[in-house]
């Protein structure tokens, strides 16, 4: 019976990875570059509305409202600043610069906040859930952050289908230039695509304050496991980065069970099999996957 | 003077890859190698503590150098290397009760041994995919050993090999031959480094880094090349390590400042970026600049690391050809050739 819990917070947990990894996938679909500060940027979300809830007595729903304007305004001026720049300069730059960024928020977080775990009170929706039977309980927060990252894969793809934002992004991501010769900006396009990774990020980084504690060095294990969603997923496919998440999600959940140090151990297992299958496969080319991003 | 192996050059040219300038400076240097090998008789114990951690500097930053600068393998996880290094010579030394020089030698090679099978699964996977698996590698290490039921290796209180060491030296001979051992592992390396990148896989190298497919399309073994790079970083990485391991005595496995640890990254990508990356001669300036940074200019924890990271950017951004690679260009010179030039004869 246990297993079947294990699978089923699995999932659930999966539902975070994927709100966590969808930024992420944006910004590689788009611009192919891995942004290695994806998961500090979602930390400092969580940092924000950490203070926000301290000094303003609001909860961290309601940080929300500031805190990801605040984000889509940071991911913007990050793209126009560092990224841009690092863009032009090849394919190695932006792994350093997105690097260096990692290591100085990191940093810098403990610089200002202490090395101390923090955590956001969920509220009243926190500590309930739904007791099926003696052995299998559902948290109704895992429930909404499920229910909010399958709302936000599909609000990614009604806007990549349907708006005029989307044609944009993907002829960007299809070819930048082409793109241009028929009037699109694509430094502009850029600008808006981190802006929306970086808030989705930081939407994220809220969440995972509120279902666990968090401490300055946090950015790095979660970057690594959106990666390892996408990855598994299937570089290049938004609803893939789903399915990564609850296979990550699941092989999380079992490892924990074999052995409690082995929830990390086990996503990271998996990940390494999915890479080894692949290459085994015939090394799809990661390049031609992205082309039928979104 | 021209080299063996390559096409006779037109009439009128020849390739010429040793400048006197650079004759002598690689003569200099290996004097200057020579002379720091009399610093245990010549210099106190403060300045060979120093130049321990000069050296393993140093390696590291050749080691990512090889693989970043050559190979266009920007790798975030030589850290697990670095604690295989580690954990391998307390392994040997504490485990097996070997002498410990002869344990980190064994490390050394136990490092680029494990960097095969890693090859075989990260070295497909490009530029920032490529990155990130390998840091999940080190992750996967780190745990492993730390979870590791043997109380010698495992617990994430870390390790010693402080009995080895004492039961056998006296403090004074401990700090002597570690530093001999660091330094004979910056010269063994620098050697085998300079040799590889001279010969025809230095040259086919660099047609990787600059583009996989055209390289492919004229011959190269893209797969075996980025292969050797890989394995001679790995075990030139697990050398650092037990070179740390030795100066410091006990080591941990987990958190970013650990031996396993990301801060390592984030030095290695410092002095390269710093000293120019893809310059032989590069990560020697970044890793002395480092190391001035951290002995001379007190700064604490949490800015050296926010200093790295912002300083790292900069270099990224502004000079990526770091220090050696912008004087390199404006004044042409090269001091450990590992190129070639062709000149026009008077």
């Amino acid at each position: 019976m246990s297993w079947i819990a294990d699978i089923v917070h699995g999932i659930l947990l999966g539902g975070f990875y994927a709100l966590l990894a969808s930024g992420l996938a944006l910004m590689f679909g788009v611009m192919r570059i891995i942004n290695l500060a994806h998961g500090s940027l979602a930390l400092v979300g969580a940092y924000m509305a950490l203070l926000l809830t301290e000094h303003l007595h609001i909860s961290p729903y309601l940080a929300l409202a500031p805190v990801l304007p605040g984000a889509l305004i940071v991911g913007y001026l990050l793209q126009r600043t560092m990224l841009e720049r690092s863009l032009r300069a090849g394919q190695l730059v932006p792994l350093l610069t997105t690097f260096g960024l990692l290591i100085a928020i990191a940093n810098l977080l403990q610089r200002f906040f202490s090395p101390d775990v923090h955590s956001l009170d969920a509220g009243r929706i926190g500590p309930a859930s739904w007791h099926v039977s003696n052995t299998l309980s559902i948290p109704w927060f895992d429930v909404l952050t499920l229910g909010i990252a399958v709302a936000v894969l599909g609000g990614l793809q009604l806007v990549l289908r349907r708006t005029q934002l989307g044609r944009e992004l993907r002829a960007t991501a299809e070819d930048p230039d082409t793109a241009e010769l028929v009037g699109v900006n694509a430094r502009a396009v850029y600008a808006r695509a981190t802006a929306i990774a970086v808030a989705i990020a930081a939407l994220a980084g809220v969440f995972y304050g509120m279902r666990s504690g968090f401490d300055p060095n946090a950015g790095a294990s979660e970057l690594l496991y959106a990666f390892e969603a996408v990855v598994i997923g299937g570089i290049g496919s938004l609803w893939g980065t789903l399915g990564g998440g609850i296979v990550l999600g699941i092989s999380q959940e079992v490892g924990a069970q074999i052995n409690q140090e082995y929830f990390a151990l086990g996503g990271h297992v998996v990940f390494l099999a999915v890479l080894v299958a692949r290459s085994a496969y015939g090394a799809p080319r990661i390049r031609y996957a992205l082309r039928r991003f979104a | 003077m021209t080299e063996r192996g390559l096409q006779p050059p037109s009439p009128g040219f020849r390739i010429q890859r040793w400048t006197p300038l650079s004759v002598l400076f690689t003569g200099g240097l290996s004097g200057l190698v020579v002379v720091l090998a009399f610093a245990p008789v010549l210099l106190g114990e403060n300045t060979q503590n120093n130049l321990i951690q000069l050296y393993f500097l140093v390696i590291m930053a050749m080691m990512w150098n090889a693989l970043a600068g050559y190979g266009g393998l920007v790798s975030v996880g030589q850290q697990g290397f670095i604690g295989i290094g580690a954990y391998a010579a307390v392994f040997f030394s504490v485990q097996h009760g070997l002498n410990p020089y002869v344990s980190m030698l064994f490390a050394t090679l136990i490092g680029g041994a494990v960097a095969i099978p890693v090859a075989a699964v990260v070295l497909w996977l490009r530029n920032g995919a490529f990155a990130i698996a390998t840091w999940v590698v080190a992750e996967v290490f780190a745990i492993l050993v730390s979870l590791d039921p043997n109380p010698a290796i495992g617990g994430g209180t870390g390790t010693s090999a402080l009995l080895p060491f004492t039961l056998r030296y006296t403090p004074t001979q401990r700090l002597h031959y570690t530093y001999w051992a660091a330094l004979g592992s910056v010269a063994v390396l620098l050697v085998l480094l300079f040799a590889l990148l001279r010969s025809r896989l230095g040259g086919s190298l660099q047609a990787i880094r600059d583009d996989e497919e055209a390289a492919a399309s004229v011959g190269v073994r893209v797969l075996l090349g980025k292969g050797i790079l890989f394995v001679v970083a790995g075990a030139g990485c697990a050398a650092a390590g037990t070179i740390i391991l030795a100066w410091q005595l006990s080591v941990l496995p987990l958190g970013p400042d650990s031996v396993f640890g990301i801060n390592w990254t984030a030095r290695m990508i410092f002095m390269v970026l710093v000293g120019g990356l893809g310059t032989f001669e590069g990560p020697i300036i970044g890793a002395v600049v480092l190391y001035v940074l951290q002995t001379y200019i007190s700064i604490n924890g949490v800015w050296y690391f926010v200093m790295l990271g912002g300083v790292a950017i900069g270099f990224a951004l502004l000079l990526p050809r770091g220090i050696w690679g912008t004087i390199q260009e404006r004044f042409n010179v090269r001091l450990l050739p590992v190129g070639y030039r062709l000149r026009i004869e008077d």
